[in-house]
């Protein structure tokens, strides 16, 4: 027997440490979680995150020194740029604050109750698993920053995916095209709900849509809340093909809105606040308030005056004909509008996540049009509070300023002593 | 007047020297770890690199190709395959069994064929690219039930592309031989 092992001394080593492996991996497949693996695991994340860490960091430095000293060519041009396109933004803004109002107070009607994301903390990305057969990816933030297992990892353009592992300095993100991993969604338009699954090759797809439903092509697809780890109505992506799946069920391929290839910054949603909705402007508007919203007033000289000296990309149309009341909304509109998004920042309610959000998950539900976190910028004037009417007033007047006819019944703002 | 590198024999006859080579500790450690790093690192930039390419068993033929043992080479699989298990959210060993199969399999043919040029290498890494996704690919559909797909066409592609990189990696690593 000795001699027998003496001579397959090779091969029976090979079959030991075989059998070893295949035994770990049944212990593995058995019990089912990774928490056994954990503390190896740790010495491996452990031993190669600290050279990506500093390799990103060099990589990041030398990019910001790169873009903020010597790449400022056409900086000048895309500040005008950004600048139209915050006038813009603004317009479509009222436009839908006040479909979010709505939605606010239909919802308190139902006692619905919503999650909003309350906390985010910023991370990097520094690594991945280097495995095509296992989509994750490593940030560099971990434990001590807040993260635990589940929560959910989004960019201001859409999911990526959910913290897997989270060790003391660095977490492990399983990103949503792996086979593994799962996400809970519906279509924007047909409200049509499934399951968003990673398909072996990277792909992502939804599943459990009946093939007798009508899916089009570029549409929307956003988050359902049914998981319990997203909040309901992020972007996910959009409709790319529907094709015919297995079982009755149709096999819809998602182009994912957050580019997963090209992960650097993301966001960790590390606490979520589930409350009900608060209508804001819940008190009822007097039908006195109503019919002064529709006769012509005089306009204040005074303001006229400053208002035209003031004029900005947002009050052109105003401008245009300063004899009209309506060149006096656009000013006071944009300033209610700053006042109302810090305003409605300190409100319990909707908009605390938007002063946490910082600027680009603040956006990312106004994009949507959905009621879930939407920062609430509806439009409320300083006497907002004491004048039901008055919450509606600017929006109804920011309106036609980006219009050019001047509007039928303008009206001045509350608190330069309009009627009432 | 040296001899050319074509009049070398591809097999080894019973009474032939076979050159047997070792590494110094950091070279043993450093270099698969190295390996690993540019693995998790470089997909990040170049998405499609994982894809394609795996360092970690290029780094394993290597060390078990220029070693000849066959224990050291299938322990050196293993740890290197552990290593790269841990780094993702698979379960552990499934790329450990892989490349220990693949470093038993490259130390035994090193004893066997002279492994040296570079076609000897292209066709010997090629070969055991495709033995490992084999491997992993059996493994990971009958033990963990992983949903696979298996492509003739990728893995003959890819293994191509290893065998290409493997040639230029192990000329460079071939500084870090010491003779026994």
């Amino acid at each position: 027997m000795d001699s027998l092992l003496g001579r397959y001394r090779n091969l029976t080593i090979l079959v030991g440490i075989l059998f070893l492996q295949v035994l770990g991996l049944a212990v593995q497949v058995k019990r089912g979680s990774g928490e056994d693996t954990r503390l190896i695991r740790i010495w491996a994340v452990g031993a190669i995150t600290p050279f990506e860490r500093g390799l990103v960091w060099i990589q990041t430095s030398s990019s910001n020194l790169w873009h903020n000293y010597f790449y400022l060519r056409g900086v000048r041009a895309e500040n005008r740029q950004l600048r139209q396109q915050i006038e813009d933004m603004r317009l479509q803004d009222v436009r839908l604050s006040e479909d979010a109002a709505q939605a606010r107070r239909l919802q308190a009607l139902l006692e619905f109750k919503e999650q909003f994301i309350s906390k985010t903390v910023a991370a990097q990305v520094i690594g991945s698993s280097g495995s095509d057969l296992s989509r994750v990816v490593y940030i560099d933030k971990g434990e001590n920053a807040g993260i635990k297992r589940d929560m959910a990892v989004i960019t201001a353009e859409g999911i990526v995916g959910k913290v897997l592992t989270a060790y003391p300095a660095v977490s492990q993100v399983l990103l949503i095209s792996d086979q593994s991993s799962g996400v809970g969604a519906m279509l924007e338009k047909s409200r049509l709900q499934g399951v968003l699954r990673g398909t072996p090759n990277g792909e992502v797809v939804l599943e459990r849509v009946m093939a007798d439903e009508q899916v089009q092509v570029g549409e929307t697809v956003l988050t359902s809340g049914g998981d319990q780890i997203f909040p309901k109505g992020l972007p996910v992506g959009r409709v790319t093909r529907v094709g015919t799946g297995r079982d009755l069920f149709l096999s819809i391929k998602v182009k994912s809105a957050a580019d997963l290839s090209r992960l650097e910054e993301v966001l960790v949603v590390v606490e979520k606040q589930e409350q009900q909705p608060v209508a804001e402007d819940n008190v009822h508007i007097r039908a006195a308030d109503i019919l002064a919203q529709r006769l012509p007033t005089v306009p204040d000289k005074t303001t006229d005056a400053s208002s035209a000296s003031t004029t900005n990309g947002a009050n052109h149309a105003g401008s245009a004909n300063p004899a009209t009341p309506s060149a006096q909304v656009p000013k006071s509109a944009s300033k209610s509008e700053t006042e109302a998004t810090a305003a409605n920042s300190a409100s319990a309610g909707t908009a605390a996540p938007a002063g946490q959000l910082k600027g680009n998950v603040a956006q990312t539900p106004a994009k949507n049009g959905t009621a879930h976190p939407v920062p609430t910028t509806a439009v409320v004037v300083e006497s907002g509070a004491t004048n039901p009417g008055a919450s509606i007033k600017p929006t109804t007047q920011s309106k036609p300023a980006k219009a050019s006819p001047p509007p039928p019944n303008p009206q001045p703002p509350t608190d330069d002593g309009g009627p009432h | 007047m040296t001899a050319a590198p074509t009049s070398v024999p591809i097999t080894y006859t019973s009474g032939e020297q076979v050159e047997v080579y070792r590494f110094s500790v950091p070279v043993t450690i450093g270099i698969p770890l190295l390996a690993l790093f540019i693995q998790a690192f470089v997909p990040l930039r170049f998405p499609t690199f994982a894809a394609y390419f795996d360092l970690p068993l290029l780094v394993t033929i290597f060390f078990a190709m220029a070693r000849r043992n066959p224990i050291s080479g299938l322990f050196t699989g293993a740890l290197i395959g552990l290593a790269q298990d841990m780094l993702g959210h698979n379960k552990i060993g499934l790329y450990g069994i892989a490349k220990t199969v693949v470093g038993y399999g490259a130390s035994s043919l090193g004893v066997k064929l002279d492994v040296e040029n570079a076609g000897a290498r292209f066709l010997v890494t090629l070969a055991f690219y495709l033995v490992h996704s084999a491997v992993y690919f059996i493994v990971a559909r009958g033990l963990v039930r992983m949903t696979q797909q298996w492509s003739w066409r990728y893995g003959i592609l890819a293994g191509l592309g290893n065998a290409l990189l493997g040639v230029l990696i192990y000329y460079g690593l071939d500084r870090f031989k010491q003779r026994t």
